[in-house]
C-alpha cells in the first residue's frame, strides 16, 4: 500500500518525531517502497497458523513476588537531564 | 610489540598463565595498536587508563596462580553493551552522555573471568545497519582492502567496529550482537569467525535493546577456538532477563577439533539466490567438498520460506524497535531539546538524536502497528515467521547442521548502497532466518575472492546446539587454512 504524505505526517506525530514538511514527501515515497517490497509476503498461506510470538519454547518464568531492589535514586538520576531535590524535572505537562 | 597482537586469544590466555609475558604488557602492546589504527575508526571510546588498571590486576591474580578462563586477555565492547562508569552510547547522538551506573551481565561475565576491556567499539545507530554507516560517530572502515583499489570498504554491520578491530589485532577478540546478521556478516566480510548463539543462550540484561525477540549477544573472533572460549563466559542462565535459557553451558573450546564423521550436512536449495558472485557460489561448493572429505554426509534440503524472512524481519524488528526506542524522550537520561510544550520536547529530542535510518524503522514500526494495520502487516509477518521456524524444523529431522554462504557479497564500497535502503537490507538474506527461527549459527572465513577480500561460510543449527556448530566450523576451518591478513596501510 503507498503511503501519502498526510499518513507519514500522522505516522511521526504517533511515534513523536518531528520531520519538516520538506521531508514529508521523501518519506512518503521511501516508506511507500518498503512497505511495497513487504507485501509479498501476502503469497504465503497462514491459514491455520499460529503467530509465533517467542523465540524460545519456554514458558515465561515466575518468581516471588517481592522487592528485590530499590533505594538507589541517585543512580536513577545521575544521567538526567535535569534533575532537582531528587526528582526528575521535565517541562510542565497540565497548565 | 607487535608480536602479541598477532596471538590468538586463546594462545594468548595460555601465555599470560604460563607468565611468558604478562597482561600489562599484552595490554600495553593492544592499546599502542589501537592508536596507531584511528584511521580505522573502530573505537567510539577507548579506556587505556582503566585497561591497564585491570592488566595489573590480573597480573596480581596470575602472579598468585590464580585467576579465570579470560585472565588478563585484553577485548574490544560493542557500544551496545551498558558498562558501569564508562559512556555508552549505542553509536546514536540520543543517549548523549549517558554513563550506565550497572554493568551488562555478559561483560560482568567477561570480567569476572579475568578480562580486561580496550574501550568501546564503533556500530550502526542502535545496530540498525549493515555497513555502519549509520553510525552517529561515523563509519568503521575495514581494514581489508581490494587488490583493485584503495577505495574505503564497509567492515559490514552492524558489528563493524568490532569485526575491524579483531581483523586489525586492535583486540584478542570482541563481543558483538546479531538481530539480523550483525555478528556474522561483519565476520564474513573481514576475515574473522563469528557466532550468534541461540536465542537465549547469552542474557540481554544491560545491552540496548534494539528487537528484543530477536537480539542476542555472541563473540567475535580470530580463530574457531576463541569464538567457543569468549562465547563460554559470555553465556548462562540470568534471572535477570526472563527470556534466558536455563541450559547448562557446555564447555565449548572441547568441541573445537572433535570429528565430524558422519553428522548429515543439509545444503539448502533455497539459498542459491539470483545475482549472487560465482566466486561465492563457488565457494559454497568448495565448503560442501571440505565437509564431505571429513566424513559428512552431505543432503540437499528445502527451505521453502527462506524469500520471506527479510520482509517478515523488516515488520517485525521495527516494530520491536518502535516499542523499545519510546524510551528516548530526553525526561530520564539521554540528550534533551528544550521546546515550548512536553510534545516539543518529545519530538524536537527524537529528530535530533535519532539518524534517518533509526527514524524510517520507528516510523514503519509505528505503522504497522497502527490501528488498521495490526492484522494486515505485524499479525501476518508473526504467521510467516513461524512458517520459517517450521521450515528449520522439519530440515533438522533430516540433519544435524546446514551450510550456507554467510553473506551475498564481500566488502562493498562506503555509499554504494546507502542510497537504497532495500539494496542494504538484501546483506542479510542468508542470515535473518536463523534470528527469526532463534537458532544458532556461525560465520567461518572460507577463502578470498579474485580481489583478494574475504569470504564467509555459515553453519546453521539446532536450538542449543552450538557445541556441533563448533566442531563443524573447525572442520571447515582447517580445511580454508584460512592465514590470509589484511596489508596494514593505516
Amino acid at each position: 500500500m503507498a503511503i501519502d504524505v498526510d499518513t507519514v505526517r500522522k505516522v511521526a506525530n504517533l511515534a513523536q518525531i518531528r520531520e519538516p514538511d520538506d521531508r514529508l514527501e521523501a518519506l512518503a515515497k521511501e516508506l511507500s517502497g518498503i512497505l511495497q517490497w513487504i507485501e509479498q509476503l501476502d503469497e504465503v498461506d497462514t491459514t491455520g497458523v499460529a503467530p509465533m510470538t517467542s523465540a524460545v519454547a519456554m514458558p515465561a518464568p515466575m518468581r516471588e513476588d517481592v522487592v528485590t531492589e530499590g533505594g538507589d535514586a541517585a543512580a536513577i538520576l545521575a544521567n538526567a537531564p535535569a534533575t532537582r531535590n531528587g526528582f526528575f524535572v521535565v517541562p510542565k505537562v497540565v497548565e | 610489540m607487535t608480536s602479541l597482537t598477532r596471538l590468538s586469544l586463546t594462545s594468548a590466555v595460555e601465555g599470560l598463565r604460563a607468565r611468558t609475558f604478562s597482561s600489562a604488557e599484552l595490554t600495553r602492546a593492544h592499546l599502542d595498536a589501537i592508536a596507531a589504527a584511528r584511521a580505522l575508526n573502530a573505537f567510539i571510546l577507548e579506556t587505556p587508563e582503566s585497561a591497564m588498571a585491570m592488566a595489573a590486576a590480573s597480573d596480581e591474580r596470575l602472579r598468585r596462580g590464580e585467576g579465570g578462563s579470560l585472565e588478563g586477555a585484553p577485548l574490544g565492547v560493542k557500544d551496545l553493551f551498558c558498562t558501569k562508569g564508562v559512556r555508552s552510547t549505542a553509536g546514536s547522538r540520543i543517549l548523549g552522555n549517558f554513563t550506565p551506573t550497572y554493568e551488562s551481565t555478559v561483560t560482568a561475565n567477561l570480567w569476572r573471568d579475568g578480562a580486561v576491556m580496550l574501550g568501546k567499539l564503533n556500530m550502526d545507530e542502535f545496530a540498525m545497519g549493515s555497513s555502519n554507516e549509520t553510525s552517529a560517530f561515523g563509519p568503521v572502515i575495514n581494514p581489508w582492502r581490494s587488490s583493485a583499489s584503495n577505495r574505503p570498504l564497509t567492515p559490514g554491520g552492524s558489528s563493524g567496529g568490532s569485526a575491524a578491530a579483531v581483523a586489525a589485532d586492535l583486540a584478542l577478540a570482541a563481543t558483538a550482537t546479531d538481530t539480523g546478521g550483525s555478528i556474522r556478516q561483519p565476520a564474513s566480510l573481514t576475515g574473522t569467525v563469528g557466532m550468534k548463539p541461540t536465542y537465549g543462550r547469552c542474557s540481554r540484561w544491560g545491552i540496548v535493546a534494539f528487537a528484543s525477540s530477536l537480539d542476542q549477544a555472541g563473540p567475535l573472533a580470530k580463530t574457531v577456538g576463541d569464538a567457543a572460549l569468549l562465547l563460554k563466559s559470555m553465556s548462562g542462565h540470568d534471572p535477570k532477563d526472563s527470556t534466558s535459557l536455563t541450559a547448562e553451558t557446555p564447555d565449548f573450546p572441547a568441541f573445537v577439533g572433535k570429528s565430524v564423521k558422519g553428522l548429515r550436512i543439509g545444503v539448502p536449495k533455497e539459498y542459491r539466490v539470483d545475482g549472487m558472485p560465482a566466486e561465492i557460489d563457488q565457494l559454497w561448493a568448495t565448503g560442501i567438498e571440505w565437509l564431505r572429505e571429513a566424513g559428512c554426509e552431505i543432503v540437499e534440503v528445502s527451505l521453502p520460506h527462506t524469500k520471506y524472512a527479510l520482509p517478515a524481519y523488516y515488520i517485525i524488528a521495527p516494530a520491536e524497535a518502535s516499542s523499545n526506542l519510546a524510551r528516548y524522550d530526553g525526561m530520564r537520561y539521554g540528550a534533551r531539546v528544550e521546546g515550548a510544550s512536553l510534545s516539543d520536547v518529545y519530538q524536537l529530542t527524537r529528530a535530533a538524536g535519532f539518524g534517518d535510518e533509526v527514524k524510517r524503522r520507528v516510523l514503519i514500526g509505528t505503522y504497522v502497528l497502527s490501528a488498521g494495520y495490526y492484522d494486515a502487516y505485524y499479525l501476518k509477518a508473526l504467521k510467516v515467521r513461524r512458517r520459517i521456524a517450521d521450515d528449520f524444523d522439519q530440515a533438522f529431522g533430516k540433519v544435524d547442521a546446514l551450510l550456507t554462504p554467510t553473506a551475498p557479497s564481500a566488502a562493498f564500497g562506503l555509499g554504494e548502497n546507502s542510497a537504497d535502503p532495500i539494496a542494504m537490507y538484501l546483506n542479510d538474506i542468508f542470515t535473518v532466518t536463523v534470528n527469526l527461527a532463534g537458532l544458532p549459527a556461525i560465520s567461518v572465513p572460507g577463502g578470498l575472492d579474485s580481489q583478494g577480500l574475504p569470504l564467509g561460510l555459515q553453519l546453521i543449527g539446532r536450538a542449543l546446539d552450538e557445541a556441533t556448530l563448533f566442531s563443524l566450523a573447525g572442520a571447515v576451518e582447517k580445511a580454508a587454512a584460512f592465514t590470509a591478513r589484511p596489508e596494514q596501510w593505516w
